[in-house]
């Protein structure tokens, strides 16, 4: 009972912890394009504008629960709750510092490769439950997003699973205290990041949104905290890129002076500043660019790296 | 070259070069000829002969249909040596390649307001018979589909007849009843087929997207519907009037000098550079010229207003393929700019500062220092703009080979401006037809090669470069001076004699409080405004009102080219085209 209790702790611990840091991230980006476009950003509400999140949260749950009248009711509800829940889900494995993963799967990365799958019928959901035509075309260009950069994301882990001969994040750590992945597995870091962002929905992969195509893309017809918790899912899904190219790349927690949770940390919060300053700067291709990439660059080379590990190893 | 057919004075020029009229009399035999301010060459032929007169000029080189417009002339005294007409259609041609104008007119009597179609001349007619269909209820047979375009369906009545009220004040209050609700409600279901696209072909179902007129890219109030398969767009077709607020009507209740500060909002982007084909337009009518540092206080501040349009497309254009940040660096820019604008006019957007005769006021003290700052500053940002938006290989792949047309197809359909200039054509009016001493001046008229987004994009960059150029050149040889025309009709009146002799007084007080009588005529000028080819067409019938005040917008042109421009691509394509046309919905309904 009482480890089940510890347990718990933890679990409400970090999940607390995530959505925080989910909410504090909208803050910070509209903060950091702020600075990087020649303006202030939000800067009212509170210390450097920081309660502007509380008071985001605050319009967002004040707002009418709203489903309209055409829509799929049951799946539309449905869709922005797999959003969050499928991303917070995959937090389960991130080692946060040694030994506490909220759960130390052996099949940890396996773990997320199907959360992250999951996580696209959110997408696909809500945008068929919207009976909108903006939403569908979100949803379409999701699933053909998802079923391209799926593939080699998860070509472009193996050989990070290969080297650590592992699948569970931690020993993936552990295999890291001589050498960190990005400099043996460069090819592969470069793969799943680019793979990360198309997974998040940002830009330059934020087609299934693309606001100015499709208006909002898949959430047009999402108000309130349906479309709030379609938000969070997406920094929950920046968060969840940049600890696994932390994790995965960049030795997790490992590093000297430092306690490992803060190195981790640091590490982290450096690859979603990354993330941001992607959105700043760059267009957006257009879709069939992004398939084209997809399949004739990025999954050759995920093939490569994987064959090259290989022969290596051997 | 020819010769410049208008001279430079204002005052009309007698048409010389009969070979043209000896064409267009066989094709036409009983054509009859009209004088007008502008010194334009106008001929009236009657209904009958329009189509083979038409057809004689567009084998004489005249590749474009610049306007075509009507008047109502039923309340007209001023009509000496006009046929007699209760309308008159005007199709107004250009040539570029001979650097020419003419003038057709088409006299019809009220009981038979019907004319030939000439879409099949000019394909862009098209817009322009619905809108004279709209706006006069003249019909075009043969038009393939005349409908309301600025108006909703169910309008009563066309509005730009002189019998149709001009205020809302002058009928019954409005009122929305159940019925009326629903009358309207109906006339806006949308159905494929009244918009010419089927709903299936062989081997798929079609889906219809309307995109707009809300919608974070269509810069305003603008809807195209499209038919899909998949993403591809089958047809894009454009639907405007959602920004239609009647300024042509306006202008027949406005005195010629308070109509000023309507110009400003047709191109709502462009500021100044709206007023300057209408003064220039009543000038000609009136017979003022402008000196010289009005002339060169114009130039400047027109052409600033270009570069703070131009900073506008450029940033919006890179924000709808997606990049998000350039258009905050540009927005910075163009509120550098607006200071200044602010600083020499006490206006921003829509100073309203050019007057009949010259500009409002004189330039204020240390102006050159404040434009001196700001044209050092910009050339090094445009560079960095240049490495971020233009180079951007994203965006090169995005809009190279997108929405091409060529330079015949746009003068075909109406283009002008940077757009016309990016399929390699130098039409620029600046340097063809010099106006307010463009002659003067040295710049590049800038041209790119491929006529598709991309080039468009750069041919405007480029233009930036060429005013800062130019302004610099104002900047350096600024005239003294006169700000304003010593003339009795220009407006405001000068009022330094008034205290001497009652007959100044009495004529600067008619002036100011009735506004000047502008004498009988007719004149159209164009100017090389920020979007393209902007013309005011005045007809004055000896009063202190226009008689009938046609705006010619590029805009309007280019926005019918979408559907030949997006055939066959993508939605994220028809937004790179839609941002690459750089349009103002208030330019394109007025």
């Amino acid at each position: 009972m009482a480890e089940f209790m510890a347990i718990a702790i933890r679990a409400v611990a970090v999940l607390l912890l995530l959505v925080v840091s989910a909410a504090l991230l909208t803050w910070a980006e509209r903060r950091l394009l702020g600075l990087w476009q020649d303006r202030y950003g939000p800067n009212r509400v509170g210390p450097f504008g920081l309660l502007q999140v509380v008071a985001d949260m605050l319009k967002l749950l004040g707002k009418q629960e709203f489903v309209p009248p055409f829509a799929d009711k049951p799946v539309f509800i449905l869709a922005p709750a797999i959003a969050m829940a499928t991303m917070l889900m995959a937090f389960v494995v991130i080692p946060f510092a040694p030994g506490f993963p909220l759960a130390d799967l052996n099949i940890g990365l396996l773990f997320f490769l199907a959360m992250s799958s999951l996580a696209v019928y959110a997408v696909l959901l809500g945008g068929y439950a919207s009976n909108n035509k903006y939403a569908l075309l979100g949803a379409l260009r999701s699933a053909a997003q998802a079923l391209s950069y799926e593939v080699f994301m998860g070509l472009s882990l193996l050989g990070v699973v290969m080297q650590a001969g592992s699948f569970s994040l931690g020993q993936i750590v552990e295999a890291q205290r001589d050498l960190w992945f990005c400099i043996p597995q460069f090819l592969g870091m470069v793969l799943f990041f680019i793979a990360g962002i198309a997974e998040s929905h940002r830009l330059p992969f934020d087609l299934p949104e693309a606001e100015h195509e499709l208006t909002a893309g898949f959430h047009t017809e999402y108000s309130g905290m349906k479309f709030g918790m379609f938000f969070v899912g997406e920094y929950l899904g920046v968060i969840l890129i940049s600890a696994l190219m932390t994790t995965l790349f960049f030795g997790g927690w490992l590093g000297p002076v430092l306690p490992p949770w803060l190195w981790f940390l640091l590490k982290t919060t450096l690859f979603v500043l990354l993330f941001v300053l992607l959105r700043a700067s760059l267009p957006r291709p257009r879709y069939d660019q992004l398939m084209a990439f997809g399949w004739k660059c990025l999954l050759p080379l995920a093939l490569l790296n994987l064959t090259v590990t290989g022969l290596v190893l051997l | 070259m020819d010769t410049p057919l208008s001279s430079r004075d204002g005052t009309a020029v007698e048409y010389t070069d009969s070979r043209l009229q000896r064409l267009l009399h066989q094709a036409a035999p009983q054509l009859q000829t009209q004088v007008t301010a502008d010194g334009i060459e106008t001929f009236w032929v009657p209904r009958e002969q329009l189509r083979a007169a038409l057809n004689c000029l567009q084998g004489q080189a005249f590749e474009m249909l610049f306007d075509l417009t009507a008047i109502d002339e039923r309340v007209r005294e001023h009509r000496d040596g006009q046929p007699d007409a209760d309308f008159t259609v005007v199709y107004q041609l250009l040539s570029v390649s001979r650097n020419r104008d003419v003038r057709i007119k088409v006299a019809l009597r009220e009981g038979a307001l019907e004319l030939p179609s000439i879409c099949d001349l000019w394909p862009n007619a098209n817009w322009y018979e619905c809108e004279v269909w709209d706006l006069f209820g003249i019909r075009f047979a043969g038009h393939p589909h005349l409908r309301r375009i600025l108006l909703p369906p169910t309008w009563d009545g066309h509005p730009l007849r002189k019998d149709h009220y001009a205020r809302a004040t002058d009928v019954d209050p409005f009122t929305l009843d159940a019925a009326r609700q629903d009358r309207e409600q109906e006339a806006l279901k949308f159905s494929p087929e009244d918009w010419g696209m089927q709903r299936q072909s062989d081997d798929s179902d079609f889906m219809f997207l309307n995109l707009g007129p809300n919608h974070p890219s269509v810069h305003g109030v603008f809807r195209v519907a499209l038919q899909l398969d998949g993403e591809e767009i089958v047809q894009a077709v454009p639907d405007i009037g959602y920004h239609h607020r009647g300024a042509e009507k306006m202008g027949e209740r406005q005195a010629w000098h308070s109509y000023i500060p309507y110009t400003d909002r047709i191109d709502y982007l462009g500021g100044v550079m709206n007023n300057l084909p209408y003064v220039l337009a009543v000038e000609r009518l009136a017979g003022i010229e402008a000196p010289p540092r009005a002339q060169c206080i114009r130039v400047m501040m027109a052409e600033l207003f270009r570069i703070a349009s131009h900073l506008v497309f450029y940033g919006t254009f890179a924000q709808d393929v997606g990049q998000m940040s350039p258009v905050f660096y540009m927005f910075a820019d163009r509120e550098k700019l607006f200071g200044i604008v602010e600083a020499i006019t006490g206006g921003r957007m829509h100073p309203a500062w050019f007057r009949i005769g010259g500009v409002a006021q004189d330039l204020p003290q240390g102006w050159d220092r404040m434009i001196r700052e700001f044209i050092d500053y910009l050339p090094g940002r445009l560079d960095e703009y240049q490495e971020m938006v233009l180079d951007n290989r994203t965006l090169q792949r995005r809009t190279r080979g997108i929405g091409v047309y060529s330079h015949a197809e746009g003068l075909a359909w109406g283009a002008s401006g940077p757009g016309l200039r990016a399929t390699g054509l130098d039409w620029d009016l600046r340097r063809k037809r010099p106006y307010s001493g463009y002659e003067q001046y040295d710049f590049e008229v800038v041209t790119a090669s491929g006529g598709d987004c991309y080039d468009r994009a750069w041919v405007r960059a480029e233009e930036i470069r060429q005013s800062l150029r130019i302004i610099r050149q104002c900047l350096d040889n600024m005239p003294g001076g006169d700000y304003k025309a010593r003339h009795p009709l220009t407006t405001p009146p000068l009022k330094d004699r008034t205290l001497e002799d009652i007959e100044t007084l009495i004529q600067h007080f008619v002036n100011s409080s009735w506004g000047p009588v502008i004498p009988p005529g007719e004149a159209s000028v164009m100017v090389e405004a920020t979007k393209g080819m902007n013309a005011y067409y005045l007809v004055s019938d000896g009063g202190t009102l226009s008689y009938r005040t046609r705006i010619r917008t590029p805009s309007f042109a280019h926005l019918q080219m979408i559907p030949l421009m997006s055939r066959g691509l993508f939605v994220s394509d028809l937004i790179a085209i839609i941002a690459s046309i750089d349009f103002v919905m208030a330019d394109v309904d007025r």
